[in-house]
């Protein structure tokens, strides 16, 4: 399997604070990666560097071979998706239009067919039936799902979670995990910071444990939750499933 | 009375005219103040300062007097036109930025994450839901200038108040006469004002309500 997303080297600071300290990893195609560590690790700001939402110091980030720059970051930005730890739909616009007004606006598709898209991913989310309900008019899971639809809308190749569950209560983070692992088992590309253990459990295929800005160990999930190497990893995990 | 109601459609167009320029000029000045760099920003900044600290007949009056020593003349309803316009420009601005600042700025960043220019992001995403915000503020402010319209009065434009005037004197019913023409104010800004709200109605966003600033989540 071919690599489609490289990460390599990636330094990243705010003011005198040292955020990454040259990260590497890669994804191929079809993986699913989940990102694990306290908060203030770097996590959320390596998510973001991977799309240019924040430029990186230095190190370079590579999608299918391309590398990423101001240049091209419109056009590579359509070909990663995106799911906020907020949601941060749309206000004005219905489910539906939240998840095809990228696609009729940026890549010019008619309305009928990007309709038509749309109501297909916001099926595959649940949420048919909600499509011409504001998002002021949704639960928080329902939120998250359509923001889950409008990411996939512009049919990219790499998915990008920020802590999509961490603004949810318990209850509605089911719905939103059981998406997010449909879209694993039909093959997605995922990097996925997130510290819901069944979500890594069941669909990743390789949990990194990040703390300080370095990524301290990885391995598959069995291995990070089971029998964990580093004791820092131990001491975390021993925190998050007590909590 | 209909000599009266011959000026409404001067008043009108002086006002269409102005508000529109306002609009144009408006979201111009907040776009500067909110996205410009250093140089509109300041650009921006001394012009709400400028005309928002100096009174409109002022503005006018050096328009209309002042500007022909340099050799720049308008007729006196071109210069009232230029003088509100200006002037609520300024105002406009203002009402403006506060509304596009109200648009929560993760709305932002997630169109900029699906791939949309800084330009396609503020038409579809920003601009749609500032300008149902701003509302409330701009539905004043087309009322007070409505009204400001009168001081074109002072330059010689047969508008409403102008009217007015010359009937009173010609007449001495003074009385009688400007208590019409403040009944032709009070119809003009009240069918304005209710057609403004009804807009904001029809243009709530369901589930936030009318007037609601900012949205939680």
């Amino acid at each position: 399997m071919s690599e489609i997303l490289t990460i390599d080297n990636l330094w990243k600071s705010y003011d005198s604070e040292q955020v990454l300290c040259g990260i590497s990893m890669s994804l191929k195609k079809g993986e699913t990666k989940v990102l694990v560590g306290p908060s203030g690790s770097g996590k959320s700001t390596l998510l973001r560097c991977v799309n240019r939402l924040t430029a990186p110091d230095g190190g370079l980030v590579k999608l299918a071979g391309v590398e990423v720059g101001e240049g091209n970051v419109n056009e590579i930005r359509r070909r990663i998706g995106f799911v906020f730890q907020d949601f941060n739909l749309f206000l004005h616009l219905t489910a539906i239009e939240n998840v095809y007004v990228a696609p009729v606006k940026i890549k010019r598709e008619s309305k009928p067919v990007a309709r038509r898209k749309a109501m297909a991913l916001l099926d595959r989310v649940g949420l048919a039936d909600k499509a011409d309900a504001y998002p002021a008019q949704l639960s928080g899971g329902q939120q998250q799902r359509v923001s889950i639809a409008r990411a996939l809308s512009m049919e990219p190749e790499v998915m990008l979670f920020d802590e999509p569950t961490s603004a949810l209560d318990p209850e509605l983070t089911q719905e939103v995990v059981k998406v997010m692992s449909d879209l694993a088992d039909d093959g997605m590309t995922m990097l996925v910071v997130s510290h819901e253990m069944g979500f890594a459990r069941d669909a990743a295929d390789e949990v990194l444990f990040m703390e300080k800005g370095v990524i301290v160990e990885c391995g598959p999930p069995e291995k990070i939750f089971g029998r964990p190497d580093n004791v820092r990893t131990k001491a975390f995990l021993r925190l998050i499933s007590e909590a | 009375m209909p000599f009266l109601l011959g000026g409404v459609p001067i008043a009108l167009l002086i006002w269409v005219v102005a508000m529109s320029v306002g609009i144009v000029f408006g979201l111009a000045l907040a776009w500067m103040r909110v996205y410009g760099g250093k140089i509109p920003y300041w650009f921006a900044t001394g012009y709400v300062e400028f005309f928002r600290g100096t009174p409109v007949i002022v503005q006018m009056f050096f328009i209309y007097f002042g500007l022909p020593s340099l050799g720049i003349s308008f007729s006196p309803f071109v210069a009232a036109t230029i003088a509100i316009a200006l002037d609520t420009s300024a105002y406009q601005a203002e009402y403006f930025r506060g509304s596009i600042q109200a648009v929560s700025k993760g709305q932002l960043i997630a169109a900029r994450a699906q791939g949309m220019t800084a330009l396609q992001a503020f038409m579809n995403i920003v601009l749609p839901q500032a300008l149902r915000l701003v509302l409330p503020q701009w539905s004043n402010e087309a009322i007070i200038e409505l009204k400001f319209t009168s001081i074109a009065y002072t330059i010689g434009v047969a508008e409403i108040t102008e009217r007015a005037y010359k009937v009173g004197y010609e007449t001495y019913e003074f009385f009688a006469i400007f208590l019409w023409a403040a009944v032709i104010y009070m119809v003009l800004t009240t069918v304005v004002s209710e057609a403004l709200w009804l807009l904001e109605k029809r243009l709530a966003i369901p589930g936030l309500g009318v007037n609601v600033g900012r949205p939680e989540g």
